[in-house]
């Protein structure tokens, strides 16, 4: 009987073979009520979570409105794919996931606002959610105020490490450091020019960017660094700098609709990235989509996650996705990220056997989940993702052709020593 | 006669009961502390409201720059809480202890001289009205006294807005940018997170909300008042007669801007944190939208406009969340096209006389109380 009492195992037949067994008056006279391969509620939430004993409740908060909302659509629907399959494959211990959405509206207070909702009205197991690293902060505080689990999917500065979160995308060194040292061997670059949009991320990025070009590469140097302001459309000037100093890295941390502005007028004033190296790690496959391949094509940029990937796990992905949301979709990094989160909390979930937060917090170090579109991910004593780092070249379709990936995953490492 | 014989008249003392009795005992008998913490975020726009009933709707000076305002009050209690917040074995890990952590993240090694003046309590809490109250002097003044009105005034507060995000936002390592301020903890050792702490500023916001409504009515009653009135109507003429036309606009816009910053501070405490999202032209049209909603000559109508507008926001967006911002949208049209003078109009124009009318039909003495509800101007 032992594996009869173990959770989340068996098939529907061979349940409904059991119950059968349970009828039987022979059987029946043992009178446990342990043949349902659910565990009571009262069980795995000591804690008063929004957890019944089919039904458990889940946030999802992104932008569906304003102007994040372009960027955060991916993101919702990898989320509401992931909650889909884990419900058809039979749930989280036995339950099935019900998820509640809010808007967060592009605004940093309505995140806050519509978090605290989430955790304290409808008492939300976990919260897929945020975007930008200004909603990110702003929903922190209310998260480890009111003891909730946030699975945040951004690559992101890093900087940060809470109980009350898991960052299912990549922090900055994961992102930079494979990528400049690749370029570096492969293409002997020996001078970086830093651009980026002037905002916290971006200017984190460079900073680490720096450092290890100045420190860890050899006789490599930073010829120049700028900022612009966010949904800048002016590049021309920078781009005249970058002909006269000729560096054989332009590299490019610009985010949002400036990508579109950048890209033009780096082609129209014949910069030819067939060429010129450029090597950017905030493009994806959705601001691709924005951008036009065209004007892109042959540019690097640094992720974990391209639509492109050729394994097991992404070729059941793909068509998933796009059966869901529609043939036209691309799949970019951070929609691959978000689709992390529901899985590794069910994970998380299975191994703790308990919805508590503080009994998954605990347990989410060690997490792996050997399904993950990229490949493989496990989760770190700090919260990040173990991932592999990996360079594509951005084709004129749209999509990204694998270059480059890291032999091992990639240690997280969001207070790197040595470089803030 | 400088104040009239009686403070309220009876529809205005209706008013004032029947808010009193809301905001005092109905919603915080009625609702979770989570509502009660978003009505008094709602509030704090109220305050923004009641200046620009002063400001717009008596004295005829439109400002599409209120979250200017609003945020500098909201600023400047921020900086003192995050200095608070970041003592030095709070940031440890920082590569300079002690200082706000999004300096750290942006290579700044000590603190900046206009952030020292925050670790005391008291400063904090006259910058908060005299910061805002000196700056709108200063713009009050360079654009009145150049008889700089109307609409190009508009355009200005508007332009003064986008300056102060991109300031804010482009000075991160100062303002903490884009991100804002955040993960304030404790105002003068008392944490602000606990639900006991929402409840009492949550009071205190209440008390001060009433605070200035009086004020706000006492101005309105004063001569001040009447002239604020007649500068919309007929500027000239007040001129003409020996006043100073610039020095009254300026007195209400400064007025105006120092209920906008009381409700900026009020904002920092009760939501915990800041941002220039609530500096730039968007807050700015939609504090301007609360008032035209509540109805822009009427105090209360602010309030009222205020909470329902902020409410609608809130419950729309939890229903509906791809589709919200249409059906606000929607909303505000109706209001405008159908009810010039917004909730306050309905009230006056098809309630009130109602009511009168049934009491007057009981009491059929009173027949003088249609007068005195009337628009005073």
């Amino acid at each position: 009987m032992s594996d009869v009492s173990k959770p989340g195992l068996q098939s529907p037949l061979r349940r409904k073979l059991l119950m059968g067994m349970a009828a039987l008056p022979a059987v029946s006279m043992l009178s446990r009520p342990s043949f349902a391969d659910v565990p009571a509620t009262s069980a795995v939430n000591t804690t008063g979570l929004a957890v019944t004993d089919s039904e458990v409740t889940v946030g999802i908060l992104h932008s569906v409105t304003g102007t994040m909302a372009i960027s955060e659509t991916g993101s919702v629907e990898a989320e509401k794919l992931a909650i889909a399959q884990i419900n058809a494959a039979g749930g989280v211990l036995g339950r099935k996931i019900k998820f509640i959405q809010e808007d967060g509206a592009s605004d940093w207070p309505t995140f806050a606002e519509k978090a605290k909702k989430l955790l304290v009205n409808d008492k939300c197991a976990a919260v897929m959610g945020c975007w930008t690293s200004a909603s990110r902060k702003a929903v922190l505080p209310v998260f480890e105020q009111y003891n909730g689990m946030l699975y945040y999917p951004t690559f992101y500065e890093g900087l940060e490490q809470s109980k009350n979160v898991i960052y299912t995308g990549q922090e900055a060194t994961q992102q930079i450091i494979a990528g400049l040292d690749w370029v570096n061997k492969t293409k002997g670059a020996k001078s970086f020019y830093l651009l980026g949009s002037d905002y916290i991320w971006p200017r984190t990025s460079n900073k680490i960017a720096r450092k290890h070009i100045e420190n860890h590469l050899q006789g490599c140097k930073v010829v120049g660094e700028e900022y612009f302001p966010l949904g800048s459309t002016q590049f021309n000037s920078v781009i005249n700098k970058i002909k006269l100093t000729k560096p054989d890295v332009i590299y490019a941390i610009i985010v949002g609709g400036s990508n579109v502005a950048f890209y033009k007028q780096l082609k129209a004033a014949g910069i030819d990235l067939s060429k010129q190296t450029l090597l950017t790690i905030s493009v994806t496959e959705d601001e691709i989509d924005g951008i036009g391949g065209e004007n892109i094509a042959g540019a690097y940029a640094c992720m974990k996650y391209f639509q492109s990937l050729d394994n097991p796990n992404n070729k059941a992905f793909v068509p998933a996705f796009k059966k869901m949301w529609g043939e036209k979709t691309v799949i970019g990094d951070v929609t691959q990220a978000a689709y992390l989160g529901p899985w590794l909390w069910k994970l998380t979930v299975e191994k703790a056997q308990s919805f508590d937060i503080d009994k998954i917090a605990a347990a989410s170090p060690g997490v792996e989940f050997k399904g993950a579109p990229e490949g493989y991910v496990r989760i770190h004593e700090n919260h990040h993702l173990w991932s592999k780092t990996r360079v594509g070249r951005a084709k004129a379709d749209g999509q990204y052709e694998l270059i480059y990936e890291t032999a091992d995953l990639v240690e997280p490492n969001p207070f790197p020593k040595g470089y803030q | 006669m400088i104040i009239n014989s009686r403070f309220f008249n009876r529809s205005e003392l209706i008013g004032f009961l029947a808010l009193a009795v809301l905001l005092f005992v109905i919603l915080p008998l009625s609702v979770d502390i989570f509502r009660l913490n978003l009505v008094a975020k709602y509030l704090t726009y109220a305050f923004v409201g009641i200046g620009l009933v002063l400001c717009w709707g008596y004295g005829g000076i439109l400002s599409l720059g209120q979250g200017v305002f609003f945020g500098l009050g909201g600023y400047c209690m921020a900086m003192y809480l995050k200095l608070e917040a970041s003592s030095v074995e709070n940031t440890k890990i920082q590569s300079t202890p002690g200082i706000p952590d999004f300096m750290d993240w942006n290579q700044i090694t000590s603190l900046p001289f206009f952030w020292k003046p925050f670790h005391s309590f008291p400063v904090a809490l006259m910058a908060i009205i005299l910061v805002p109250a000196i700056f709108s002097l200063i713009i009050g003044a360079a654009m009145f006294k150049r008889r700089v009105g109307g609409v190009y005034f508009a355009i200005i507060t508007q332009a003064i807005a986008a300056i102060m995000t991109i300031l804010i936002v482009g000075q991160q390592g100062y303002t903490g940018g884009i991100n804002g301020i955040t993960d304030l903890r404790t105002l003068h050792g008392w944490d602000i997170r606990t639900d006991h702490a929402k409840y009492v500023l949550y009071f205190v916001e209440v008390v001060l909300l009433f605070g200035c409504i009086v004020a706000a009515q006492f101005i309105r009653l004063t001569k001040l008042g009447r002239i604020l009135v007649a500068m919309r109507e007929q500027e000239d003429r007040v001129r003409f007669s020996g006043y100073s036309v610039a020095n009254f606009k300026i007195f209400a816009f400064c007025a105006a801007a120092v209920f906008a910053a009381i409700g900026g501070a009020m904002f920092t405490l009760e939501v915990g944190f800041m941002s220039p999202s609530f500096v730039g032209i968007v807050p700015s049209i939609e504090m301007v939208i609360y008032t035209a909603v509540g109805g822009r000559m009427s105090i209360f109508g602010a309030v009222w406009g205020a909470l329902l507008v902020n409410f609608a926001k809130t419950s729309l967006s939890e229903s509906f969340p791809q589709l919200w911002l249409f059906g606000l949208g929607a909303l505000f049209i109706a209001v405008v096209l159908a009810f010039p003078n917004g909730l306050s109009g309905i009230w006056a124009d098809h309630i009130q006389p109602r009511i009168d009318r049934l009491l007057a039909s009981r009491r059929p003495k009173s027949t003088n109380y249609v007068a005195d509800g009337a628009p005073a101007e």
